[in-house]
């Protein structure tokens, strides 16, 4: 029998939704899924070398909260969602993805992602491997 | 409440103050690491944990040997079965 597959498009860039992802991603690795991130626009653009260490971006609603969830995750030690992402990646199955017409739109490469970023994938191939799957989620 | 006698735990892994799904990858990593037959345990504050592990470790196939209530924190014991 085929694995079990948990499927998230990444679209946002921000740190709220980019923990989520990394947090989700954890929890199917853990449970024996295969987990497979589609990363397009600012999901894609959270992942390129070193953007994290800088990304205090939070979700635009929610602008208020900034300071205080940023200083709660720090005095909390809670680790940064690419440490979270790589942590999955060590215990399960945890497969990333770049969307090509992202990397077209803005001239970046393979090399010019994190290394957990495993391929460039046009949509349709990320559609044929989600549609097998049991969980699918844009974020 | 004390861990029964007869179990010995191989290691110990303290993950308080580290939030969900941090005390599980600890878990996680924690079995990896020892033999077959061999017992791990983990100390988590996070309260995601009490459902969280028992479900990886049903998942997992290894053998849930019990939930602890220490004062703040819980520990959970569990016995490496594959």
């Amino acid at each position: 029998m085929a694995a079990e597959r948990m499927s998230i498009v990444c679209f946002s860039g921000t740190v709220d939704k980019l923990l989520a992802v990394s947090t989700l991603a954890t929890g199917g690795a853990a449970m024996g899924l295969e987990v497979e991130l589609f990363l397009t626009f600012w999901g894609l653009e959270a992942f390129r070398k070193g953007a994290y260490q800088t990304n205090d971006r939070i979700s635009a609603d929610f602008e208020d909260h900034k300071v205080p969830m940023m200083q709660a995750m720090q005095e909390k030690k809670v680790p940064n969602w690419l440490d979270t992402l790589r942590g999955a990646a060590e215990i399960g199955d945890v497969k990333v993805y770049a969307c090509g017409m992202t990397m077209d739109l803005f001239g970046w490469k393979l090399d010019d992602l994190e290394d957990l970023v495993s391929d460039v994938i046009g949509v349709a191939s990320f559609v044929e491997r989600a549609k097998e799957g049991k969980i699918t989620l844009f974020i | 409440m004390a861990v029964p006698e007869g179990i010995s735990i191989s290691k110990e892994i303290d993950a308080r103050g580290s939030f969900c799904p941090g005390p599980l990858m600890e878990l996680i990593r924690g079995v990896k690491s020892v033999q077959v037959g061999e017992v791990v345990s983990v100390l988590s504050s996070d309260p995601g944990s009490a459902r969280d592990i028992p479900a990886w470790v049903q998942k997992a196939g290894h053998e849930f040997v019990g939930t602890f209530q220490e004062e703040g924190y819980t520990r959970f014991v569990v016995r490496k079965t594959r």
